[in-house]
């Protein structure tokens, strides 16, 4: 256990100091801020709360910001240490490897999680400044920020893994850059022509609903759409949440961080120093 | 007293490069064994296996009765990997402090270990801002954490001074004095001559020499070279005794057999007069090193 914390204190710190905190707290903040005044324009009369569909353009948002910034804290987490040399001295040490990763993940999280408290905190207190009736969408906030810290772990995991497998901070920067285009802004592009080709056939009644649960960022925006009733303000992919249960979104949604953190596990188990 | 690591018949191969051939070695409480070798002769991969960071591929390696990389070996080995550089955002105290909690040790012991190794006043500056030989320095500071049954160093004194070595080695005379046992590798031949009990020389992956230094001298048995000054106006005169000398510098410059030695020394003593100085130089550890190495070539 002291293990653990000694290695998410000295984690936490290098982050501090190597400005990831600040700029994680930052963009979440300032993205948070412009959306949540954004949000409390007139809103035409739809009978929702303003914090409701602030909270609706938070979860696009975050679908884009929290996997970066999950990959951005973790890809030099393994290779970092394996080009610094000091990979095989902490191999050496009485710390098993998955002590070192929980440490690891440990401090991002905590980070992130600030992040996220911070950014929504503010958008809460933007909307309930504007509109008394936006109590109403702290439900639909909460969920969102215990799910986006899931999100972001689901991301740290995979980051971790894909710094493992590439050795090197360079190589590991690229991958995960790769991912997260792959993940969150092509994989709803491919899908999105396969539906317009496929015409509402077999693919967009069978496979799309899958495709969409698989991927984590998908699933991750599907249940928070679908559990505040937003899908009528989401465009895109989005819009087809309705077809989808919420059970099944939130499965994945919670099922998702496990599985990438025990990819990670396995990856880093691979590396010989 | 049983040894505190024990090798017998390792092998480890990389694909088709046999990385260590059959090596075996075994090191004593309180000793102190210097590992050489070229570059690429294996002794890196040697430690990196006796650390149980990578698997062999065949052979037996016990550390303190434990398997390599077991938790009770883990305990007992201290490592120092070549080329470490710590992470430039944290100071050398956080650093240390930080070995010090993963051994389960008291961090507050940090500051002393940093002044053991010279870090004292910069132990609260960034990494970042060290020289090489600061940097190095941290390496070794992690290395005293806690009272380890073995210390492994790979190339420990590469960037320090010729001042800080003689400290290092005296840390380690202190370690030693306490019962641990050091291997050390290292390509700075005079300083492992007087600081380490047993030299092992390693060569593309096989032991070839393994002894004290005065066993090698014995066993490589290569010529003296002997240097004679002649007096002023006779030189020609002495070299026409002494048949194979050649004149360098004004000095002539002959070798013979370590068996001939004494008898050589009195011809020269003989020539009387003739002679004003004379210097008997015994082979130096580079020769040594190199003798041993060429002769485990193949
Ligand atoms: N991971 C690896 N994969 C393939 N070959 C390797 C690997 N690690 C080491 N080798 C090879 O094993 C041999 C021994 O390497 P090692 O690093 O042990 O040498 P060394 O004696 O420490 O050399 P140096 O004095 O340069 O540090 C070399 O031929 C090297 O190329
Ligand atoms: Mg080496």
């Amino acid at each position: 256990m002291t293990r653990i914390l000694s290695t998410a204190l000295t984690e936490f710190r290098i982050a501090l100091r190597n400005r990831w905190v600040a700029i994680a707290l930052v963009l979440m903040a300032v993205f948070s801020l412009v959306l949540s005044l954004a949000g409390s324009a007139p809103t035409g009369g739809l009978g929702i709360d303003r914090l409701s569909v602030a909270v609706a353009s938070l979860t696009s948002l975050s679908v884009y910001l929290i996997p970066l910034l999950a990959l951005l804290m973790s890809f030099d987490a393994i290779a970092g240490e394996a080009e610094r040399g000091t990979l095989p001295l902490l191999l050496a040490y009485p710390i098993a490897r998955e002590e070192i990763l929980i440490g690891k993940l440990l401090a991002h999280l905590a980070i992130l999680t600030l992040a996220v408290l911070l950014g929504h905190g503010i958008a809460a207190a933007v909307a309930l400044w504007t509109d008394e009736n936006a109590l109403d969408g702290l439900p639909a906030l909460a969920r969102l920020s215990w799910s986006s810290v899931l999100l972001g772990a689901t991301f740290l995991g995979a980051g971790y893994a894909l710094s493992s497998l590439s050795r090197r901070p360079s190589g590991a920067a690229g991958l995960t850059i790769g991912l997260w285009l792959g993940l969150v802004v092509l994989y709803d592009l491919a899908l999105l022509s396969a539906i317009v080709a496929d015409n509402g056939g077999w693919f967009t009644i069978h496979a799309f609903p899958i495709a969409l649960l698989a991927n984590p960022a998908d699933a991750f925006r599907l249940f928070n759409l679908t559990a505040s009733g937003a899908t009528a303000a989401a465009a895109g992919v989005g819009g087809a949440a309705d077809a989808i249960p919420l059970w099944q979104s939130l499965t994945s949604v919670l099922l998702w961080p496990l599985a990438a953190l025990a990819i990670a596990a396995a990856a880093f188990r691979k590396v010989t120093p | 007293m049983t040894s505190t690591l024990t090798i017998s018949d390792l092998t480890k191969r990389f694909g088709d490069v046999a990385a260590l051939a059959g090596v075996s070695l075994s090191v004593a409480p309180g000793e102190r064994v210097a590992l050489l070798g070229h570059n690429g002769a294996g002794k890196s991969t040697l430690m990196k296996i006796i650390l149980g960071l990578i698997p062999m591929s065949s052979g037996k390696v016990t550390i303190c009765d434990a398997a390599p990389g077991s938790a009770a070996a883990r305990a007992a080995v201290a490592y120092l990997p070549e080329n470490a550089a710590f992470h430039p955002a944290l100071t050398g105290l956080e650093q240390t402090r930080h070995y010090l909690r993963l051994r389960g040790e008291d961090p507050g012991l940090a500051m002393g270990l940093m002044e053991k190794v010279g870090l004292g006043p910069a132990a609260r500056r960034r990494i970042g801002t060290y020289s090489k030989g600061m940097r190095q320095r941290v390496g070794l500071a992690q290395a005293l954490i806690g009272h380890p049954r073995l210390l492994v160093l790979d190339e420990p004194t590469s960037g320090l001074d010729p001042v800080s070595r003689r400290e290092f080695y005296a840390l380690l005379d202190e370690l030693a004095a306490q019962g641990s046992s050091i291997l050390l590798s290292s390509h700075a031949l005079t300083e492992v001559e007087a600081r380490t009990d047993r030299i092992v020389i390693l060569s593309k992956g096989r032991l070839v020499a393994e002894g004290t230094l005065a066993d090698l001298r014995r066993r490589a048995d290569l010529p003296v070279t002997l240097h004679v000054t002649a007096r002023n106006g006779c030189a020609s005169d002495v070299a026409a005794q002494l048949p194979g000398a050649i004149l360098v510098d004004g000095a002539l410059h002959m070798t013979c057999p370590q068996s001939a030695k004494l008898e050589t020394m009195g011809r020269i003593a003989a020539l009387g007069p003739k002679v004003a100085d004379l210097d008997v130089l015994p082979p130096s550890l580079e020769d040594l090193y190199a003798h041993f190495s060429q002769r485990g070539a193949p």
